[in-house]
């Protein structure tokens, strides 16, 4: 199928079965250039699903992804690397890997983005999970992507770690790079989110800014609507049915 | 797949218990083989008390059997602790110090003696035994029967010999000694020659009654002289004719070094592969490598050859190792890096075959070692020690793993006048394949998010 002009990544029309259920049920979304889309819902709304098929890691039932040009980039949940090699080992193993034509420069690129230079010759095992999300992320970054999933990449950290991570997202978005993360922390996906996709049940609930979204709950859950963007958002996919 | 099996690598050199066991483990399986296979068999410990008087002899008739020096004999089979009591054989044996006490009592050759005697007696050892496990009191039991027999057949021996020397003497004739006196015997031969000469100065009509006991003395010649070989033959009456209907066994030193290098291949490859494989999952880098960067078969190859370059190495030190203690013939290298890598290839598929069916290295660890170990012991029963039932059974086991096809294969190698390579060769390629499906199917479970 074709997409849109403009976007990065799109999806239509996605269907992933499990047995009898259903975890995501017609899912349609697309994304332009250096947004930040946040996929919020309940656990087991279809979050990592969806991410995944985005990924290419698992296949539709139904529906296609539709990619313009370039890569996808993952950064799965848990970070995806090995402990025991030095982050300079990690970059350059992936980097040679993705069959960069110079896998060193590559490995600079990434130290210089993730600033953790000083850091190269550490395990990963010794570093903290915030610089080790970091390294996660640059390996994902590692292929050149167009767009970049992040699954739920602020688990575990503190606070000062997480405005670090959004921090460095922040610059990745504002270089260009189409960024779609899951969370489960709604004001997280309130303050980093540009457009925010609300899944329940793996149904498409909701998709637009997070002022739309508090317009939606003004209109559909009146009783929540001077709550916190958290409360807001329950009362929401109450009424929804979820 | 250079670049995953150069991770591999830094991996395990950053990990110091590991790379250590890798090492540790063949050097010390070689220095155990070794010192078994170039070492005689150790003696079992015996308190020993020999009671008989000094002087005393067996007799037979009327003569004295010469001394058969017990003492040396029985000290010449185990390692004897000369007590001087019972009591202190007896403590020796609670203790522990030795396996058993053997006690020759003083009556021993007085009870011998009376065998030959009208009111026999019944000659007695006695053995003080500690049967505090089933394993060692069967091997008491082993000891003391061997003993108790070859006791019996020196003495069953030193009898055959004087009964010969009697007939001997009533054959041919000669002189013995009865209480200090020497005494001539005519013998059987010399008194037909006698009669022969009286007959003929004697008149035909008396010949008739000596020329029967002419042919008395020569009957009673040609029959002892049966007597004595059957005399000769009652020490061993039944002589053992071993024929063996299979092939060549090879030497048990080969036989011990095939066994160590199998094991040492066996649990660094199947630990090894199992453990990496596992690894990938355990780290989230699985999703991420097959996501494009390296397909799933050649991740799996990647694993088995880690595995067959880190088993052949460790397994050459192991045999390098065992050097120091026997005799190698080097000039069959070739054979062995040929029977080393088709172990190693199949063990390594049997690895991942393992390692892709757990999440954890721990758990994909213990289970390889569960799996492993008791197939590996499996593989050392012969024929005929269990039932034949049984042993179909665990012939059909073991045929599924590759401990028992790589064993064969590097016996094969090892052993210059042993069977071709061909058989567990093929078979090694046949587990390799089967392995190498199951792995690849397994792996699929690690693709779930």
């Amino acid at each position: 199928m074709e997409g849109s002009a403009t976007a990065a990544l799109e999806a239509r029309g996605l269907v992933k079965r499990y047995g009898d259920r259903e975890a995501l049920r017609g899912v349609d979304f697309a994304a332009d250039r250096g947004e930040l889309l946040a996929l919020i819902g309940p656990n087991g709304a279809g979050k990592t699903t969806l991410l995944s098929i985005l990924a290419g890691i698992s296949r539709p039932d139904e529906g296609k992804v539709h990619l313009p040009r370039g890569e996808v980039g993952w950064v799965p949940q848990q970070a995806a690397l090995y402990r025991r090699l030095t982050v300079e080992e990690n970059l350059l193993l992936f980097a040679r890997l993705e069959k960069h034509e110079d896998p060193r420069a590559s490995v600079e690129e990434m130290l210089e983005l993730t600033g953790l230079g000083d850091r190269r010759q550490e395990i990963v095992a010794r570093l903290s999970g915030g610089n080790q999300q970091r390294i996660n992320i640059a390996i994902g970054l590692l292929s050149r992507p167009v767009a970049l999933l992040l699954d739920e990449p602020s688990v575990g950290l503190d606070p000062r770690q997480r405005a670090r991570l959004w921090e460095f997202v922040a610059v990745l978005a504002a270089t260009g790079t189409t960024v779609i993360f899951s969370t489960h922390d709604i004001q997280e996906a309130e303050r980093y989110g540009q457009r925010l996709l609300v899944l329940a049940d793996g149904e498409d609930l909701f998709q637009g800014t997070p002022e739309a979204l508090r317009n939606a709950v003004r209109r559909e859950a009146p009783e929540a609507a001077n709550s916190d963007f958290e409360t807001a958002f329950v009362a929401y996919l109450h009424h929804r049915g979820h | 797949m250079r670049w995953l099996l150069l991770k591999d690598l830094q991996i395990l050199r950053r990990s110091p218990l590991q790379a250590f066991l890798l090492i540790a483990y063949p050097v010390l399986l070689a220095i155990l083989v070794g010192f078994a296979i170039s070492r005689d068999p150790a003696k079992p410990r015996v308190a020993f008390l020999n009671e008989v008087p000094s002087g005393a002899r067996v007799s037979v008739g009327q003569a004295e059997l010469p001394s058969v020096n017990v003492d040396q004999r029985i000290c010449q089979r185990v390692e004897c602790v000369h007590v001087s009591n019972r009591d202190e054989a007896e403590e020796k044996v609670r203790s522990g110090d030795v396996l058993a006490a053997l006690v020759l009592p003083a009556d021993l050759v007085d009870q011998i003696n009376s065998l030959s005697t009208p009111t026999p007696g019944t000659p007695k050892v006695e053995v003080i035994v500690n049967e505090e496990d089933p394993v060692k009191a069967q091997l008491v039991d082993d000891r003391i029967s061997s003993l108790l027999a070859q006791a019996n057949l020196v003495i069953a021996r030193r009898i055959a010999n004087e009964g010969g020397k009697f007939l001997n003497l009533i054959l041919n004739g000669g002189s013995f000694e009865v209480i200090g006196q020497s005494v001539e015997i005519l013998g059987l031969q010399s008194s037909a020659q006698i009669l022969q000469v009286l007959r003929r100065s004697l008149p035909p009509p008396d010949r008739e009654s000596l020329d029967q006991v002419i042919r008395f003395t020569i009957l009673a010649r040609n029959n002892l002289d049966v007597g004595a070989v059957l005399i000769s033959r009652l020490t061993q009456p039944i002589a053992v004719d071993k024929q063996v209907v299979s092939e060549p066994t090879p030497p048990l030193d080969i036989f011990a070094i095939a066994v160590a290098a199998t094991l040492t291949l066996t649990f660094v490859t199947v630990l090894l592969v199992a453990g990496s494989l596992a690894l990938e999952r355990e780290e989230n880098a699985f999703s991420r490598l097959t996501r494009g960067l390296v397909s799933r078969a050649a991740l799996l190859a990647e694993k088995i050859g880690l595995g067959m370059a880190i088993g052949l190495v460790v397994t050459l030190l192991m045999l390098a190792g065992v050097q120091l203690f026997v005799s190698l013939e080097w000039s069959r290298f070739g054979l062995w890096l040929v029977a080393i890598l088709a172990g190693a290839g199949g063990l390594a598929a049997a690895g991942a075959a393992l390692g892709a069916a757990a999440r954890e290295v721990r758990a994909v660890s213990l289970l390889a070692f569960m799996v492993s170990l008791p197939i590996a012991l499996l593989s050392l029963v012969p024929s005929g020690a269990v039932g034949p039932a049984l042993y179909d059974a665990i012939e059909v086991i073991t045929a599924l793993f590759p401990i028992k096809p790589t064993l064969d294969a590097m016996t094969a190698a090892l052993n210059p006048a042993g069977p071709g390579m061909a058989g567990p060769l093929l078979h090694l390629a046949a587990l390799i394949v089967g392995y190498g499906l199951i792995a690849r199917f397994a792996l699929r479970r690690f693709t779930a998010v």
